[in-house]
């Protein structure tokens, strides 16, 4: 079956949004021959391959359980949908350290009409990693990116998660739900990034949550951020805030140098992945973390990231020859 | 007592009301039925709801596909409840029904139909259900977020209380929270805190002074396991906790008012597939928790048929439960004495043992912020120990005749006819009533029906507690609108929900020697696939029974398995859609509802319209000759509650992707993953 990864790039190249689940299937597979096909599927929806970037708008929304994420994120498909865009939302949950397995809940919470062919929902486990972000969803965020308007990675977590996300997506938005001070702590000690969007969910608690965004706001000002936009949003009906937070996704969005940022997306993409599979010895053989820098630094920047991480490999492999 | 004390009482008390749960196929025949059950000696009414009814569908909804008729009588406009009353003397008539998110809208069909009878709304007795929180928890039959439905409970307990005086507007069901696992201390303390939610919410919606009549309108419906003895004790414990909690915490003083009353179905968790005549004894033993001790004697019961675990009872199945009731009534001498567990230390020891226990528990959930907000918790907490109740049956610890133990058996006759001894519900059924509810629709005066439902949305949008949602919803029955859409009209204004399903939350699996070779064999197989092997669990219909569905998907993960948890309520296109977005190995559907034959093969045919090729299996109420059908359908496995052992379920599904595996790898070039192959079918 030769030829099948490039072949399904290209329909995703050409947005034939019916090639997703087959590509993602393709991605998240590991086998040897599984993992020839998936680099030439990339290859096909590289930069390169596109002539610039894809068009598709990356978001990043993550925060602790419970904080509304999916009630939010029910909400938020429902608008872009409404306005034509299509969306691929790829959740992911933690993994049971205990067995491996994991159960992927959010489907169950996320409102869809299932006759409409223009939005995908995948859910996917973390697996080992720590940190949030499935193995493969990065290159599955990168080749959806070439079909979908929108595509929207979902993690669980806050002080860590959001780091890995950042590297990732072109927007960051984290969900706090009122009255919750892990994040203001996370924030102000430093813990945690400063997100692209902050988004406070349940507005319809009145004082708590207002109370809330005006600490959250606070907080950025005195960490020298006027930037970031801190939004108050309910889900619930009537929901209200959605339109804002989409008019503050896009408008982020258009702010950006997006080709710098996904460069430097799929460097760290590549470079996440070469550590988790090589670890420390891997990195030492290319001179540590400054040295395999300098090297993504000198390859083709239209390069999608299987391509990267192939050649970390094979200077690896020379360099400790 | 002093032993010269008369033992018994000067005259034997008046036995409590019985009812029979019973409704089926349309409101002619449920009627029929209902009137040959009075002449049976029945002293009361209980309607069972279909599920579209019960979820605020028209028959001729998508949703309703399979369901119509089913588990009880499809009620969709005036002239239905109209037929289903019909010679039944509704100013005389105690009338329960199961209905919950729906019930304001049954209750104004019920006032209706009583008002063409020329019978006053304040003549009518009766209960509705109306208990939201346990269908948020373990029933599923739920229509508007929390918020709005707690609204629609004040509301018809505020208008109750003023306009229809001798109806329990809601009945705080234990029952269900026993057949989803509780252990006797959760279904007190769940029970009570969720009487505490609708009583909270009541308070703020009538003056103070008839706050006493409030709280002793609010009745119970429970359940009862066979252990029968501290089944008794439960009961013993509740009413302590209600007296206790209506002097405390809203300054009840009358004592009528104080007592805790209940209503009881008696368990259907225990009834077992195997040997179900075992069932019979069962029901027996459990009917006396509930009888045995005159101060916690249950006010109406209904019982359960022997082989309600086989499928639908049929009114031969039901009347031999009526018999079982007319027996201990009218041939034992259990009403002939003062309460017999007076004195007892051991009935004592047992009350206050469970007392501790449901208030710490009832803590917890004050913690928690209140019934409602715990709802995930509770739903957790009974998750975990329905796990644990089924560890217990597949490791032997727990004793269940015919099942775990004395398996063998010789082949019952009362299952031996054609239909395997249960009611089959004429599929024909379905198409009549999507034409009947056409008809009214077109027969009705459209303007009138137009403007109820309006001003039932202008009413809906008002802050809650500013209008009463009661008076639109009656004059909406009055008009002629269906059930359909004054539910639709609701879910218009209140938004629609998804209850939490307990799954996510539910710890992990203590590791075993048994789970630990299936996550061997997940290990193998995802060598294999080149992906951890991944499950589509979910419920197909209407039907709410996530029990079965809920075990699989934790035992799944343990087993070491991605599982896609969907959750109830699902259409074949969602279920398609799913299983095609997320590149599932194999989909699990649960039907307990009887609506597999047709939504099984629906299912099907939209997955592989979808291209989706992975085997299916199902698990639920599936009489054994429905099994065959299944098969030639594509079904690639079917179990049965007598399937008890899950580990065994979770080897066969897991062999049954390295199967498929194969097979595709063989018929494919190569070593793709058969997944990619299916999805490209699809495009």
């Amino acid at each position: 079956m030769s030829g099948e990864g490039s072949a399904l790039g290209a329909r995703l190249r050409e947005r034939d949004l019916a090639a997703a689940p087959a590509a993602l299937n393709l991605l998240e597979s590991v086998a040897p021959a599984d993992r020839e096909q998936a680099a030439a599927l990339m290859r096909a929806v590289s930069p390169a391959e596109l002539g610039g970037e894809a068009q598709g708008h990356i978001v990043g929304v993550t925060g602790p359980p419970g904080a509304g994420k999916s009630t939010l994120l029910s909400a938020l498909i429902a608008a872009w949908r409404s306005r034509g865009a299509t969306v691929a939302l790829l959740a992911v949950d933690p993994s049971s350290r205990r067995s491996g397995g994991a159960l992927l809940g959010d489907r169950a919470r996320i409102e869809l009409d299932p006759s409409d062919r223009g939005v995908l929902i995948r859910s996917t486990a973390a697996g080992e990693r720590l940190g949030g972000i499935a193995r493969p969803t990065r290159t599955a965020a990168e080749a959806l990116a070439a079909a979908f308007d929108v595509v929207v990675i979902e993690t669980v977590g806050v002080g860590q998660a959001e780091t890995e996300i950042a590297d990732l997506a072109d927007t960051v938005a984290v969900v706090v739900q009122p009255g919750s001070g892990d994040v203001l702590q996370f924030l102000k000690s430093g813990i945690m990034e400063i997100p692209d969007v902050l988004v406070v969910t349940k507005a319809d608690l009145g004082d708590l949550a207002i109370r809330t965004r005006r600490d959250l706001s606070a907080a950025l000002r005195s960490l020298g951020s006027r930037a970031t936009p801190v939004l108050a949003v309910s889900s619930i009906a009537p929901p209200s805030g959605i339109e804002e937070l989409i008019g503050a996704l896009a408008e982020h969005r258009e702010g950006l140098q997006l080709g710098e940022r996904r460069l430097r997306a799929r460097r760290a993409g590549a470079l996440a992945e070469f550590a988790a599979e090589q670890g420390e010895r891997g990195l030492r053989a290319l001179g540590g973390r400054p040295g395999a820098e300098r090297l993504l630094a000198g390859q083709d920047p239209g390069l999608a990231s299987p391509a990267l991480l192939a050649a970390l490999e094979t200077a690896a492999r020379d360099g400790a020859a | 007592m002093s032993a010269h004390e008369q033992p018994r009482l000067p005259e034997p008390d008046r036995p409590w009301m019985m009812r029979t749960y019973a409704g089926h196929s349309t409101a002619k025949a449920s009627n029929e039925l209902y009137r040959r059950n009075l002449q049976k000696g029945q002293t009361g009414l209980s309607i069972a709801f279909d599920l579209p009814t019960q979820t605020g569908y028209d028959p001729d909804d998508e949703l309703a596909r399979g369901e119509v008729g089913k588990v009880g009588v499809p009620i969709s406009h005036r002239g239905d409840m109209a037929t289903l009353m019909d010679g039944i003397p509704l100013e005389e008539m105690n009338t329960s029904m199961t209905i919950n998110a729906t019930a304001a809208w049954l209750l104004a069909l019920y006032i209706a139909t009583a008002e063409q009878h020329g019978v006053a709304q304040e003549q009518l007795q009766g209960t509705t259900q109306n208990d939201i929180i346990k269908e948020f928890l373990a029933r599923g039959t739920y229509a508007f977020p929390p918020a709005a439905s707690m609204r629609l409970i004040a509301d018809m307990i505020a208008y109750t209380v003023e306009h229809v005086p001798k109806w329990n507007p809601i009945n705080i069901c234990s029952y269900h929270l026993q057949e989803a696992g509780a252990t006797p201390e959760q279904e007190i303390a769940y029970a009570m805190s969720n009487a505490i939610a609708v009583l909270d919410a009541a308070r703020e919606r009538v003056p103070e002074e008839r706050m006493g009549n409030v709280f002793g309108r609010i009745s119970f419906f429970v359940n009862a396991g066979v252990r029968f003895i501290e089944e008794h004790a439960k009961l013993r414990a509740m009413s302590i906790l209600w007296e206790e909690l209506g002097r405390e915490r809203y300054g009840v003083s009358d004592g009528r008012h104080l007592r805790f009353r209940y209503g009881v179905q008696v368990n259907s968790l225990g009834l077992t597939e195997a040997q179900p005549e075992n069932n019979v004894q069962r029901i027996v033993l459990e009917a006396l928790a509930v009888t045995l001790g005159r101060d916690a004697r249950a006010r109406a019961i209904q019982l359960p048929a022997w082989n309600e675990a086989l499928g639908l009872p049929r009114p031969w199945d039901q009347q031999w439960s009526l018999r079982i009731q007319q027996v201990l009534a009218y041939e034992t001498d259990i009403l002939e004495y003062p309460d017999i567990f007076e004195g007892s230390k051991v009935m004592e020891g047992l009350v206050s043992e469970l007392l501790e226990k449901a208030r710490a528990e009832m803590a917890v959930v004050a913690e928690h912020g209140g019934a409602v907000e715990a709802v995930p918790y509770m739903k957790a907490a009974l998750v975990d120990s329905h796990r644990e109740r089924i560890r217990r049956i597949e490791s032997g610890e727990l004793t269940v005749v015919g099942q775990n133990r004395f398996t063998e058996t010789e082949d019952s006759p009362l299952t031996a006819d054609a239909e395997g001894g249960i009611l089959v519900v004429d599929p024909a059924i379905e198409a009549e009533q999507i034409e009947d509810v056409r008809r009214w629709r077109a027969e009705r005066d459209q303007a009138a029906v137009d403007a109820a439902l309006q001003e039932l949305a202008a009413t809906a949008s008002a802050p809650a507690g500013s209008v009463n949602l009661m008076e639109p919803t009656i004059a909406a029955a009055r008009a002629g609108a269906t059930t359909g859409e004054w539910a639709a009209t609701l879910r218009e204004v209140f938004g629609s929900y998804r209850a939490p399903t307990g799954v996510g939350e539910a710890a992990a699996a203590a590791p075993d020697t048994e789970l630990a070779e299936l996550q061997a064999e997940v290990a193998r197989l995802q060598e294999k696939l080149g992906r951890r092997p991944k499950i589509l669990v979910g419920k197909p219909g209407l039907d709410g029974h996530s029990n079965g569905a809920e075990q699989i998907a934790l035992r799944a993960r343990d087993a070491g398995m991605d599982v896609v948890y969907e959750g109830i309520r699902l259409t074949p296109s969602q279920i398609a859609a799913s299983a095609l977005q997320e590149g599932v190995h194999v989909i699990g559907l649960s039907i307990l509802s009887g609506s597999h034959r047709e939504l099984i093969p629906a299912v099907i045919a939209a997955l592989r319209d979808a291209g989706v090729q992975a085997p299916v299996v199902v698990g639920g109420i599936i009489p054994e000759q429905d099994v065959a059908p299944l098969r030639e359908a594509g079904v690639a496995a079917v179990y049965t509650p007598k399937d008890f052992d899950i580990t065994r379920i979770i080897r066969d599904i897991l062999a049954l992707i390295g199967e498929d595996g194969s097979r595709r790898a063989s018929t494919t070039d190569g070593a793709q993953g058969t997944f990619v192959v299916v999805a490209d079918a699809g495009a």
